[in-house]
């Protein structure tokens, strides 16, 4: 089985270009489940289940929606098996520009919203910087000056990726994207690793700790002047 | 060396064949592309600028000197074959006018030298001066059109070039044509106005997401045009008269 990561900031588009995407892969009879990770809501799944493509949902609710990723990933393949799929997409909420849920074997997918600004690319991380294939949105509201810096600047981040010039309204891109996906390589769960190191932040707020003032921290601290402490038993 | 273009057909909004089979353009021929709002005429000119092969919703192919074009070609800004203006009037990146020309002329391979360049073309299209150390947001409308125009016809500067209705900014239309319609491009202008598009030696006519024919432009239109010409001139004197408050005189 392909199994192929998307991520993104939330408004980039991601819904609406996966849409279009999956359209191209039904049309070559390829059989696709998806699984869309959201936070606290989402409808989606409504969308994608409306083409006839098999889709389950999770909410990550308090917790950090990339964790939560990873450790339902079983029970997201075991629901592509179930359709007997040979392609799952999981569409991730990307939230904290510390993310890259990408795993190795996974095709990384990242989203990008073009209107953002061309400094975007710099501060966003490793779910650009780690991705296979970068989709960039909304280029059509943004003059093709501002396209090409911004394209420019995402060739500095992240020198291999493949660019595709993607548009969630018109479906610009969605073929080329298509057919990347079905170049996925297959996708090895018990061997697999994830690309980079999910958000680390091992202290008490964590676990449910709201008082702010400094005598309550407890735990893994890293100070603004960059120094890290652990103060704790 | 460019020698030609081709549209090859696609489909319309209801996915029925448009109404030709294919149109061949040369370096020299500025066409027009017509339509009400919502016919397609954007739409075609992204087809074009992004050299669609039959891969967008239109399921058109674009072809340069008869071939599919190298993929790079699509892609890649320092082997871009087009240039493009489109719509847009304003500019979202948060950067001064220096550091987005320099940006930009790094991307298209070209020498920042231009800026100067490129900030005096734009300040002759315009009745306020930008100077380089102005932030791209505070530009107003007209300010940042002339600079789109004078950063297409320099730094962009290719042998194809896409007008998208140049005559919504508010700026001086007919030097702005002339400065992104340099001798021997390919030029296609988007346009409402009467005068651009009776200037075009032919015109594409839109319906329903789709060409629904091609218009070459009459002798009888060419006079009109010429006329028309004169009218827009005393238009421009008297616009001009009431923008300064001074009293309109016949």
């Amino acid at each position: 089985m392909n199994l192929v990561i998307v991520a993104g900031t939330p408004g980039a588009g991601k819904t609406a270009v996966l849409l279009h995407a999956v359209k191209c892969i039904k049309e070559q009879h390829i059989n696709v489940s998806i699984a869309k990770i959201d936070c606290l809501y989402t409808e989606d799944h409504l969308r994608f289940q409306k083409l006839g493509i098999p889709t389950m949902f999770g909410l990550s609710k308090d917790m950090c929606p990339d964790h939560f990723t990873i450790y339902n990933l079983t029970e997201m393949t075991a629901f592509a098996q179930e359709n007997g799929s040979d392609m799952l997409i999981i569409e991730t909420a990307g939230l904290c520009h510390r993310c890259a849920p990408y795993t190795a074997s996974s095709l990384g997918v990242c989203v990008i919203d073009a209107t953002t600004g061309p400094n975007t690319p710099l501060k966003v991380g490793p779910f650009l910087s780690t991705a296979n294939v970068v989709a960039i949105t909304k280029g059509d509201v943004i003059s093709q000056a501002e396209r090409e810096i911004f394209r420019e600047r995402i060739i500095e981040m992240n020198p291999g990726c493949r660019i595709i010039e993607a548009n969630g309204l018109t479906g610009k891109g969605a073929a080329e994207l298509a057919q990347c996906f079905t170049e996925a390589g297959e996708f090895s769960y018990d061997n697999d690793t994830l690309r980079h190191n999910a958000p680390f932040s091992i202290c008490t707020l964590c676990v449910g700790e709201t008082r702010i003032s400094r005598k309550h921290h407890r735990g893994v601290l890293r100070h603004i002047d960059g120094v890290q402490t652990y103060r704790g038993e | 060396m460019v020698e030609s273009i081709s549209i090859i057909a696609g489909i319309n909004k209801n996915g029925e064949p448009e109404g030709f089979s294919r149109i061949d353009v040369i370096p020299g021929e500025i066409i027009g592309v017509v339509g009400p709002t919502g016919s397609g005429k954007s739409a075609l000119i992204e087809d074009i600028e992004q050299l669609a092969q039959k891969d967008t919703v239109t399921h058109r192919q674009i072809l340069i000197n008869n071939r599919i074009p190298d993929p790079a070609l699509r892609y890649d800004p320092k082997k871009k074959l087009i240039a493009q203006l489109s719509q847009n009037m304003n500019f979202l990146a948060d950067m001064t006018v220096r550091d987005f020309l320099l940006l930009h002329s790094k991307c298209r391979g070209k020498d920042p030298g231009l800026i100067g360049k490129v900030i005096h073309h734009a300040n002759a299209l315009t009745g306020e001066p930008i100077n380089e150390d102005m932030n791209l947001t505070v530009l107003s409308g007209g300010q940042s059109r002339s600079l789109m125009v004078a950063d297409v016809a320099f730094i962009s500067d290719s042998p194809i070039v896409l007008i998208d209705e140049i005559e919504n900014a508010g700026i001086k239309k007919h030097e702005a044509m002339r400065l992104l319609s340099g001798s021997g491009k390919i030029i296609l202008v988007v346009t409402h106005d009467p005068l651009l598009a009776l200037m075009t030696q032919r015109r594409i006519v839109m319906k329903n997401g789709g060409v629904e024919k091609v218009f070459m432009t009459t002798r009888e239109e060419m006079n009109l045009c010429t006329q028309l010409n004169q009218i827009d001139h005393r238009l421009f004197i008297i616009r001009e008269m009431v923008r300064k408050g001074e009293e309109v005189v016949a």
